[in-house]
């Protein structure tokens, strides 16, 4: 056990002390943002603005067809099919003259092709101004009309959870985005530290140092030292990395002026609902601030910070084993690593595809079963927790998983050992599934 | 003196091969021992049984009086194989100070007795630099010292010179013999046979698995001797006959004559002390090189690896 612990820490402290750890700890939260903030200006940019010259044989659109973000509707004269492009137009729309109930043909011509979004805007657009003309035709005015849209915004879907004797809000797309997270989180962190741990072992066998340590300590001892130390070198970066966000945060809190603040203190008390005669009124910053921490606070957090931690850690071992399993196999050539690790990426891989559709619905056979079975249930189980502990996920299910992903880890630890000892001291010799496997199930 | 290391019956089976098959031998202590065998005989398969490695099929090894028993005795054994080498990354103090603690020592000792050899060997101003900065020589003076550092009862050196200068390897060969006076007992493992000779006290040869030869380098000699002698006369007789011996070789005055069964030396000085007069007379004895290559050669040994071995 003593010898465990002095490879732990040098297999830490090693990385850890590296120049280069502190590096990536940092800048990776700031490429993300930086990796972000470019995706939206790039989709701001690449938007077209759209100018569309109408020409309308009713005579109602005018007025009527409200204009969206990106998209003008413009009523000039003497434009047509010919020549809307010389007079500075980028489409053209010819609405026919309509009588009676009959569908129509609307005609839009541009020089490019338009997007799939901006063809559903305009086309909601039009929809939504023959509906006022309808309506007005049944007898409403204009300005009840206006008012009635007005006042509809009002109403809100507050989705509410059965728990017992209450109930709690839920939100989906929340629950959608700390799935899709944390599941993404795992998938990541098995590939670079698993990785990790490969590297390590073909390092130790190419600089030929393995014989020398193993003839002090016993090859098991050393698969679990190395994977130990860089799972806690993964831990380490994850708690840097939280330290980072809650220390940006506060920092953006000082930004915002004290009033704001006070303002969402009073909207916490109110449940968000400042009564009538309330002195202070909600400005539309606290208001934001508010909504936000509202849904974020609809989150069962100690729940899924606790299971994320567990399925951190025992994916992490699952697959960190078998990683060392094939660096222990690999001889110099780094594409034998390539085609060796295919086996354990494809299960990897796998389970990212059914996490993905799991967020989105979390009670499909499938997803149920893939949270159980341990090559896939860190990242399908965490995607379905997101969505709640004992709502969606029953307790026997949680207990299932968690139960075959620890007897999990501890048979691939077992097996992998088993592959390393005796791959470890092999040179020169390219080894077969078949051989590994005769390894594996070797009594003794 | 009482044998530090006993094997009994050692066998070792791949699924190809009998890497070791049934070997007997015993090494006393504070003695230098020689295992010697072409490639591919066993050898490292072998060590590898003695230093807890791997365990063997059948067979008993005794170390220090009692069963050996891997998990305790690691620390009392300080293996260097032939297939070497360290951490490149690491700074080399830090190293010799990792691997020194995995043999058990507290990090005090360990420093201390880091810093003792490093001084000896003069190491000090490495300290701080990287393995992947040393030559070639340099690193393995460092897995010399990373290998005795703990003080080992039993050290076993797979190759000790390869990539040595002279002046390291005698440096290195000083030590050994200073270890080994301190009471250490060191087995030594190599194809160098003028190596062997000058070093070792026992030999043992295997090949093919097996143990084909057991003593004292002087026994092992003896016991491969041809009666040769080399004569030098100061006049060479025309013709040389005599029914004790006859002439192999002639070079100038010198004469290399091999003595017929039931003859003596002091027949052949009888022939020619009438004639000449002898300015010297000597027994030629194999050398190492000449038996080791008389044993192996033959036996196929080179492609055992490719061969399937019924069992």
């Amino acid at each position: 056990m003593n010898k465990i612990s002095i490879i732990i820490k040098r297999e830490y402290f090693s990385r850890v002390k590296n120049k280069r750890f502190l590096l990536t700890t940092i800048l990776t939260p700031l490429l993300f943002v930086v990796f972000i903030a470019g995706a939206t200006i790039l989709s701001l940019k690449g938007k077209d603005n759209h100018k569309i010259a109408v020409i309308d044989q009713n005579g109602f659109f005018k007025g009527n067809l409200k204009n969206a973000t990106d998209i003008n509707f413009e009523f000039p004269e003497g434009v047509d099919t010919l020549n809307y492009l010389s007079k500075g137009y980028t489409d053209i729309l010819i609405i026919p003259k309509f009588e009676g109930t009959d569908k129509v043909n609307y005609i839009l011509r541009s020089k490019k092709r338009i997007g799939l979004g901006t063809e559903d805007v305009i086309s909601s657009r039009i929809n939504q101004a023959i509906e006022d003309k309808m309506l007005q035709d049944a007898g409403i005015n204009r300005s009840q009309l206006d008012s009635i849209k007005e006042k509809s915004k009002f109403a809100e879907l507050k989705a509410l959870e059965e728990k017992g004797e209450t109930v709690q809000e839920s939100s989906a797309g929340l629950s959608y985005g700390i799935g899709f997270g944390s599941g993404m989180l795992i998938y990541i962190t098995m590939f670079i530290y698993g990785a990790m741990v490969m590297r390590g072992v073909m390092e130790e066998k190419t600089n030929r140092i393995a014989e020398v340590m193993v003839s002090s300590v016993k090859p098991f001892e050393l698969m679990l030292g190395k994977i130990i130390g860089i799972g806690a070198v993964g831990l380490t970066q994850f708690f840097m990395w939280i330290l980072l966000i809650f220390g940006l945060m506060t920092a953006a809190q000082l930004f915002i002026s004290p009033e704001v603040m006070s303002q969402v203190n009073t909207l916490q008390q109110y449940n968000g609902q400042i009564p009538a005669g309330g002195m202070v009124k909600a400005g539309e910053a606290a208001q934001k601030i508010y909504a936000i921490q509202h849904t974020v606070s609809m989150a069962n957090w100690p729940v899924i910070i606790g299971c994320f931690i567990f399925y951190f850690i025992g994916g992490y071992l699952f697959y960190a084993s078998l990683f060392a399993a094939v660096g222990s196999v690999v001889n110099e050539d780094p594409q034998d690593a390539q085609s060796l690790m295919f086996p354990i990426t494809m299960p990897i891989i796998f389970s990212f595809i059914i996490m993905s559709n799991a967020v989105q619905d979390p009670n499909t056979g499938i997803a149920t079963w893939a949270s159980i079975i341990p090559f896939s249930s860190p990242m399908v189980m965490m995607a379905r927790i997101a969505y709640g502990v004992p709502g969606t996920v029953p307790y026997w299910q949680l207990a299932a998983s968690m139960l075959s992903l620890i007897g999990g880890f501890l048979l691939t630890t077992w097996l992998s050992g088993k592959i390393y000892r005796t791959g470890i001291l092999m040179y020169g010799k390219k080894v077969t599934w078949k051989e590994m496997g005769k390894w594996a199930f070797r009594r003794g | 003196m009482s044998a530090i290391l006993q094997l009994q019956h050692i066998k070792k089976h791949y699924a190809t091969q009998k890497a070791v098959d049934d070997i007997s031998f015993s090494i006393e202590k504070g003695s230098i021992f020689g295992l010697l065998g072409p490639n591919g005989a066993g050898k490292t398969t072998l060590l590898r049984m003695i230093t807890g490695i791997f365990f063997p099929d059948s067979g008993d090894i005794m170390f220090d009086g009692k069963h050996f028993n891997a998990l305790e005795d690691v620390t009392k054994i300080g293996y260097m194989p032939e297939e070497r080498g360290l951490y490149k990354k690491m700074k080399i103090g830090e190293q010799a100070l990792y691997l020194a603690q995995l043999k058990g020592l507290s990090k005090t000792e360990a420093m201390e007795k880091i810093k003792f050899w490093f001084k000896r060997l003069e190491m000090e101003s490495w300290w701080n630099k990287k393995v992947e900065d040393l030559s070639k020589g340099m690193s393995q003076k460092l897995q010399f010292v990373t290998t005795v550092l703990h003080e080992p009862k039993l050290i076993i050196l797979d190759e000790p010179f390869s990539g040595l200068d002279p002046l390291n390897a005698n440096l290195i060969k000083d030590e050994i013999f200073g270890l080994a006076q301190r009471g250490a007992t060191v087995i030594f493992s190599t194809h160098r046979m003028e190596q062997v000779e000058e070093i070792c006290d026992h030999i043992v040869l295997v090949n093919l698995g097996k143990k084909i030869l057991d003593g004292t380098v002087s026994e092992v000699k003896q016991q491969f001797k041809e009666n040769k002698f080399s004569i030098r006369l100061k006049e060479v007789p025309a013709t040389i006959s005599s029914t004790a011996f006859e002439v192999v070789e002639q070079k100038n005055q010198e004469l290399i004559v091999k003595i017929n069964e039931g003859k003596g030396s002091n027949d052949v000085l009888q022939y020619f002390i009438p004639q000449t007069s002898i300015e010297s007379f000597n027994e030629i004895l194999p050398s190492l090189n000449e038996i080791f290559i008389d044993l192996v050669e033959g036996t196929a040994a080179t492609t055992r690896a490719f061969e399937k071995v019924n069992s």
